[in-house]
């Protein structure tokens, strides 16, 4: 499915002309607001109505911010503003700083040779230094990336509200947080006042019904999702998932597609807590003990939409029917099922979906027609603030268990999420089983998803990749990205090319 | 922040739906420590070819487009990363207007800190605008806030919409920070009745925590 975008969400009403409803058909006249009936509310509004600081009609609101990440890309221009303007930074015990974008995932031992990263490094520490902000450096043993270990060390907790400056902060609302990205602006904005001003969003409902056949993973799930809405098909909305598929996903995989949520255009996606995050809960390091535990977990069991609580706009798939999903584009809207050919630009009707295809194919390097599983790749990536965690690496180490990756595969990474997960798989031994199929297993960070230290991918090369965007340029310049579930990269490296994981030996983890 | 009310200038049209900010500016860009000096890298792979030298294919090479200060896009302008260091390449180079049919949100917030206005029409009237450009060369366009009219020499005057909150903010060029301050009392009142912690009940390996008050 391409985007349908902007046929059916981009509503502009035309001057003079009627205002109908973008989704109803109905006059503007005669919409009925969809939230008039307070008393039954979404999970979105229960936890902005608790964060609201100062309401004015017609106003924006000032909301409060429980958790401020940090990292060394989007932040010193924020503390350089601070500076400027002889401001503190309000709460730097609800701030929390990782060095993870730049990071080598080698030695790091090693001198750092690339002088921009080593001054942001340096930038990071002085001023988390100066500010008091806790910060896990590179060489820290909780180091990894800020979207994987909010989660793992428990910072990240049900009904919070926490902001980073990167659009992947949208995973920590698996948790039933409201959790969105802000531009750097923003990110002084929150330094100085732990204070955001916002307008409330739309909201987006998107159920998954039935169960994930074997081999189709949260990752095919919200490929999916993106593949029907369009990656624009969310702007303006905050989205929450429900349906048995969601609903049946552990943590790890409710992370995944929280985390892609902001390649449909919804800037949060939330996943109201339930007995799976309780668990996921109990004894992380800024998580309560004993009775104060269970207070909490007995707050968080509030934290779901009512039933009779109204969204603006809803969108059902069947999981049944959602095969394993390779994106052939540069975008990850551009997607399709591994049974189906890479599309032709005439699919299309509208002209910019048209003139956006025949591009991207060009840049992608190929033929409308192909199959999905003809395509070869050259590298494969797994890791990513989308896919390290140690489902996905134990579902990828169980594939590859016995084999070798392909000989026409140039490198096979394997870089997990955060220093606590390396340290985890290894004690399970799939470091080893990764080494001996042919990968290469390197330490924590964003690494070829971002491409901001070494792991580049090279021109004209193609990958098959766990990562959340395959835009031009993304992991290295002229390079062609296919995003894949950790299955499927896994098997990509094995046979050189994408192959249906549903015919093959796979177990059904996230 | 610089205000804005009313901007004539010169249209570069970009024919493409969903351009990301990582085209804006790539990766390689966001090592910077301030935000400053990114005009001269926006659109840095399709701007150039190898060597940075300047790539002739590429709409804000062509002769007749120099100079100009009103970007034409198309569908979900700016969808992708948060980084602000995009919206900081589109002024620095010298837009001060941006016209769309839609923008990803991040994006689209993201300008109003920084003095742009991003304009929305409709399909219709952004596809008419394309036309003009097209056809005329130094096409200009006047974008008039106050009115929220965006007008041609011709006579052609479109109305856009933008949420009055936004619209002032621009118009005064205010500082979102310093206005959040003003209401210090009411976030201090918040934070007793809402107490927000982050105790560390196991030791993690993290530096700074004694700092912290």
């Amino acid at each position: 499915m391409f985007p349908i975008y902007p046929l059916l969400f981009n509503f502009q009403p035309l001057p003079g002309a009627l205002h109908l409803h973008p989704f109803t058909g109905v006059l503007e006249s005669q919409w009925k607001p969809m939230t008039t009936d307070t008393s039954y509310k979404t999970l979105y509004q229960k936890i902005w109505d608790s964060h609201v600081v100062r309401e004015e009609p017609g106003q924006p609101s000032i909301i409060y911010i429980d958790r401020h990440l940090i990292h060394e890309g989007t932040s010193p221009q924020a503390f350089a503003g601070l500076r400027a303007e002889s401001r503190k930074v309000r709460r730097p015990d609800l701030t929390f700083a990782v060095m993870d974008h730049s990071v080598s995932t080698t030695d790091r031992t090693l001198p750092i040779l690339d002088n921009d990263a080593k001054l942001q490094f340096e930038a990071l520490e002085r001023n988390c230094r100066e500010a008091g902000v806790r910060l896990f450096d590179m060489n820290s043993k909780n180091q990894g990336i800020v979207h994987i270990i909010g989660p793992e060390l428990g910072i990240t907790q049900p009904g919070q509200t926490i902001v980073c400056g990167d659009s992947h902060t949208s995973t920590h609302g698996a948790f039933g947080t409201l959790a969105f990205g802000i531009g750097t602006s923003e990110v002084e904005h929150v330094l100085a006042t732990q204070c955001l001003v916002q307008s409330r969003s739309k909201m987006l409902h998107i159920l998954v019904h039935g169960k994930r056949p074997k081999g189709v993973t949260a990752k095919d799930l919200i490929l999916a999702i993106i593949g029907k809405i369009g990656i624009g098909g969310g702007n303006g909305h905050v989205a929450e998932y429900g349906g048995e598929a969601i609903r049946s996903l552990s943590m790890d995989g409710r992370m995944t597609v929280c985390n892609m949520t902001i390649e449909g255009g919804a800037r949060a996606g939330m996943i109201a807590p339930d007995e799976t995050t309780f668990a996921y809960m109990e004894g992380r390091p800024f998580v309560p003990r004993g009775k104060a535990f269970q207070e909490a977990v007995d707050r968080w069991r509030q934290l779901h939409s009512d039933e009779n609580a109204k969204f603006d706009m809803t969108v059902e798939l069947h999981a049944e029917k959602i095969a394993p999903q390779v994106t052939w584009g540069t975008n990850p809207g551009m997607v399709t099922s591994v049974t189906e050919r890479v599309p032709d630009p005439h699919d299309f009707k509208d002209l910019n979906d048209q003139k956006a295809t025949e591009s991207a194919l060009q840049y992608m390097g190929l033929k409308a027609g192909t199959p999905i599983v003809d395509i070869p790749v050259d590298r494969v990536f797994i890791g990513s603030c989308t896919n390290s965690r140690l489902d996905d690496l134990r579902a990828a180490a169980h594939f590859v268990e016995g084999k070798h990756v392909a000989k026409s595969i140039k490198q096979a990474l394997i870089v997990p999420g955060s220093r606590g997960i390396k340290t985890q798989a290894e004690k399970e031994g799939l470091d080893k089983i990764f080494r001996d199929a042919g990968f290469e297993w390197r330490d924590a960070g964003c690494s070829m998803c971002i491409g901001m230290n070494a792991d580049v991918l090279p021109p004209h090369e193609r990958s098959a990749s766990t990562s959340n965007r395959n835009f031009e340029g993304r992991q290295g310049k002229d390079s062609r990205t296919h995003l894949v579930s950790p299955v499927m990269a896994a098997a990509a490296a094995i046979a050189g090319h994408f192959v249906d994981v549903r015919e093959l030996d796979v177990v059904n983890v996230e | 922040m610089q205000p804005f009310s009313t901007h004539t200038g010169m249209v570069m049209p970009l024919d493409r739906v969903n351009v990301d900010t990582d085209q804006m500016v790539p990766k390689q860009f966001l090592k910077a420590l301030t935000r400053e000096g990114f005009g001269r890298i926006l659109f840095y792979d399709w701007r150039y070819l190898p060597g940075e030298r300047p790539n002739p294919a590429f709409v804000l090479n062509f002769p007749r487009y120099k100079g100009a200060s009103v970007l034409l896009a198309r569908a979900n302008f700016g969808c992708g990363s948060s980084r602000e260091h995009a919206p900081w390449g589109v002024k620095d180079y010298g837009f001060r207007v941006v016209i769309a049919p839609s923008y990803a949100d991040i994006f689209y917030n993201n300008c109003f800190k920084n003095g742009i206005l991003p304009a929305t029409l409709s399909e219709a009237e952004v596809d008419e605008l394309f036309r003009r450009t097209e056809k005329e060369e130094s096409y200009s366009l006047t974008v008039n806030l106050s009115n929220q009219t965006i007008a041609d020499r011709h006579g052609l005057m479109f109305k856009f919409e933008i949420a009055p909150s936004r619209k002032e903010v621009l118009l005064k060029g205010l500082d979102d920070i310093g206005t959040t301050m003003q209401h210090e009392p009411d976030i201090t009142a918040y934070e007793k009745t809402h107490t927000a912690t982050a105790t560390m009940y196991d030791t993690v390996d993290v530096k700074y925590y004694s700092n912290g008050r």
